[in-house]
């Protein structure tokens, strides 16, 4: 028998001892539960842990962009920090304005925060380190990602708060409108991997190389849409500070608030975590044990997001929605065309694969040109409109 | 089985009315617009002021000349120094009192370098209103204006109200070692400026945001007496100190850039090109500076003073535009009448024109390419 302790290795054996040892007392289904439980329980741990990591990973980098130091009191580095804003959260007054709906007021943070643990069950952590490894694991991550939105739209019109309405507006519009490019995008790489399983999509990049190099083209459309579902900057309208305050949630306070903040972030990191699976060879890479490349990348995929979002002003709702319509889907779709194409009709993986990538450049090349242009036509237009 | 539905009974859509403000992050102040919403798209708004009215006209007619000044620190309390220029070229003017020559020169390297810092703040925070959500442009914005303030400070014991300039020249002298800092500052400041046009200029989402937003006709802004950067992005070239050359401007080589686009963006390179031109200004100002006092009117005789009966109105090119004080003396040492051509509250008339037909989110684009001051709204 071969030793099962090695670093790589690690939680699945400590998991398996655990079972082990129940076994030697408790009926089988018992421990079933019990370990089904446990890693629910795993799972929200890590969904926490990550939260406070990257609410003070947020303050730091953006206080670096902003050529500050951001917290630095609490801990050494300022790394409690996170821990005293959960005090502080905790220890607030709750408070409910008088004329809001009390039922889909409560009810909105917890659907919003059980919609974002829910897709830690499909993310692969390492190898054979995921939750569920459901067959259709990356249709339930899309599925159960946009259940938030129906937590959003409660959280807006329970407020009774004209900003919240108006977020509660934008998230319907917003959300809906970049779930079709996302999808169009997962299709690309289904098809590739051949399987919906988030584990067998990462043994597929394993094969053909990271889907990243070959479908830059869907890779960017696949971020920019991410971005918008996960309500990152530049798409962050529905909470945008400098117009709504704060969107749906500038009516909650106290643990409430805490949930959307944690709600916000789980996002975060299972978005990236999914970007990691999906184009960047999940927990692939040489030396290192998987389970720590898969948090090295994901974190490096979560930095450029706030990097982006210390340098980028926000888009207009109308804009927002037009990008998604006009441009992102159809451009998906051509995509979708060629992915599917190249792959049915090149049997050589490494044709294959070179085909897609000059065909992706193509498709960027060609959508930043009409984009491109379309702007320039509009600011030739307004040269001069103020003498008119 | 299809379900008719009378026409009455169709989707019925109706306007929200919301308040923006007086306690919103981006009415820079406490400033309230009611806004009348089409779904996202404005159809009415009408802007509502006066939270910070402090009554100072009022009570400056119960002071003498002199107490005046401090209150002119606090109207545009982003640029001190420029408000108590235009106060004391009002008072000059009622007074017949003569400047000397080198009083002439330090208001004038002030007075620009509070240009540049008004205009870098301005474009940090019009770049905040776009959602740039972790104020970095307005963190190197405010980097600078330290660096600006620190000068000030330097010359005036004070930083945001300095109560320098005041008639018949300035406080004091400025300390030896201005001039250095200055020199050092000056090429500092450019590349600020450079840095600051590269991270943001060519940046598409701005494009796409600001090209086209909130465009003012320069028919319009003449009629509604727009004045400064405002006016001048909407494609009419008048800057006071061209047109009224007060103090020393006329010694200068400088240019009044225009834009003509009148659009949220072009008021945004408006006021690149402007700071670029006061440092332009500043840089001659520094080679040219003559020795000897710095002042007509020693403070016991300012205190005492007393114009003869006459008014006077005295204006300057502030950095937001004309700022003018209007004088009338009785022949006390009190001012009979104390009025103040506020910048801001003129530039903010045509809020509405500019708003309507836009999004909820260009109007706080809007009004932050304005650039008001709410101290120098209400006064």
């Amino acid at each position: 028998m071969e030793n099962v302790w090695t670093i790589e290795n690690v939680w699945n054996a400590i998991g398996m001892a655990l079972q082990n040892w129940l076994a030697g007392f408790l009926p089988a289904w018992l421990v079933t539960l019990i370990m089904d439980l446990l890693v629910i329980v795993v799972l929200l741990a890590i969904g926490i842990v990550a939260v406070l990591i990257l609410s003070f990973l947020e303050r730091k980098v953006a206080a670096r962009a902003g050529d500050r130091y951001g917290p630095n009191r609490w801990g050494p580095y300022g790394v409690l920090q996170p821990f005293a804003d959960a005090i502080k959260m905790l220890i607030k007054e709750d408070i409910v304005p008088h004329v809001a709906d009390r039922f889909s007021f409560n009810l909105a943070p917890v659907i919003v925060t059980v919609g974002a643990v829910m897709t830690y069950a499909v993310l692969p952590f390492g190898r054979n380190m995921v939750a569920a490894n459901l067959n259709i694991g990356i249709l339930y991550f899309a599925a159960v990602g946009s259940l938030s939105i129906i937590g959003l739209l409660t959280a807006g019109w329970g407020s009774r708060n004209k900003y919240a309405l108006i977020s509660a507006f934008r998230s319907v519009a917003q959300l809906i409108t970049y779930e079709v490019p996302l999808a169009l995008c997962i299709i690309c790489v289904v098809m590739l991997a051949g399987s919906l399983s988030t584990q067998d999509i990462v043994l597929a990049q394993q094969e053909r190389g990271w889907f990243f190099l070959l479908m830059p083209g869907i890779f960017i459309l696949y971020f920019l849409a991410a971005s918008a579902e996960m309500i990152r900057c530049p798409f962050d309208l529905l909470e945008a500070d400098s117009e709504i305050v704060a969107g749906h949630f500038i009516e909650y306070s106290g643990m409430k608030f805490a949930l959307f903040f944690l709600a916000e972030y789980i996002h975060l990191f299972a978005g990236s975590a999914m970007m990691v699976t999906l184009f960047f060879g999940g927990w692939l890479g040489p030396w290192l044990p998987s389970w720590l490349w898969f948090l090295i990348k994901t974190f490096v995929v979560i930095f450029v997001f706030m990097w982006i979002r210390n340098t980028f002003p926000r888009i207009r709702i109308d804009q927002v929605l037009k990008i998604g319509w006009k441009v992102m889907v159809p451009a998906g779709l051509v995509g979708l065309a060629i992915t599917g194409f190249v792959d049915k009709l090149i049997a050589d993986t490494l044709i294959a694969g070179v085909v897609l990538f000059v065909c992706n450049i193509a498709l960027i090349v060609g959508v930043s040109y009409f984009m491109g242009r379309a702007q320039r036509q509009k600011e030739m237009a307004a040269e001069g409109a103020a003498l008119r | 089985m299809s379900v008719q539905i009378p026409p009455t009974e169709r989707l019925r859509t109706d306007t929200i009315q919301i308040n923006m403000g007086p306690h919103h992050p981006s009415t820079h102040g406490v400033f309230r617009m009611v806004l009348t919403l089409d779904g996202e798209t404005v159809v009415d708004l009408e802007p509502r002021f006066g939270y910070l009215h402090r009554g100072i006209e009022k009570t400056a007619e119960e002071r003498t000349y002199v107490q005046n000044v401090p209150f002119t620190d606090r109207l545009d309390y982003i640029c001190g120094i420029t408000n108590n220029w235009a106060y004391a070229l009002a008072l000059e003017k009622l007074a017949g009192i003569e400047v000397p020559e080198r009083a002439e020169y330090i208001r004038v390297i002030l007075g620009e370098l509070t240009r540049v810092m008004n205009h870098m703040l301005a474009i940090g925070f019009l770049w905040n209103d776009l959602g740039a959500t972790t104020f970095t442009p307005v963190v190197y914005a405010f980097r600078e204006r330290e660096r600006i303030l620190d000068l000030i400070e330097m010359a005036a014991g004070s930083r945001m109200m300095p109560s320098y300039i005041r008639a018949g020249g300035v406080v004091a002298d400025l300390p030896e070692e201005f001039m250095p800092r200055l020199q050092k500052l000056v090429p500092h400041l450019k590349r600020f400026i450079d840095e600051m046009d590269t991270m943001l200029t060519k940046n598409e989402i701005f494009r796409a945001r600001a090209v086209g937003v909130g465009v003012l006709k320069a028919k319009d802004a003449i009629n509604a007496g727009i004045s400064g950067p405002v006016l001048r992005a909407s494609g009419v070239p008048y800057d006071i100190r061209k047109v009224d050359s007060y103090s020393i401007y006329d010694r200068f080589d400088f240019e009044v850039p225009v834009h003509t686009a009148g659009d949220v963006y072009a008021r945004y390179l408006q006021r690149l090109a402007e700071a670029r031109q006061s440092l332009r200004i500043i840089e001659q100002a520094m080679r040219d500076i003559p020795e000897g006092p710095v002042t007509s009117l020693p403070y016991k005789q300012l205190s005492r003073l007393k114009p003869p009966k006459g008014e006077a109105y005295g204006r300057i090119e502030s950095p937001k535009g004309e700022l003018g004080f209007y004088l009338v003396s009785d022949g006390s040492n009190k001012p009979y009448r104390f009025r103040i051509r506020s910048t801001s509250l003129l530039n903010l008339t045509l809020l509405r024109e500019m708003c309507i037909g836009h999004k909820v989110a260009d109007v706080v684009t809007i009004l932050g390419s304005i650039d008001i001051t709410l101290g120098d709204v209400d006064r």
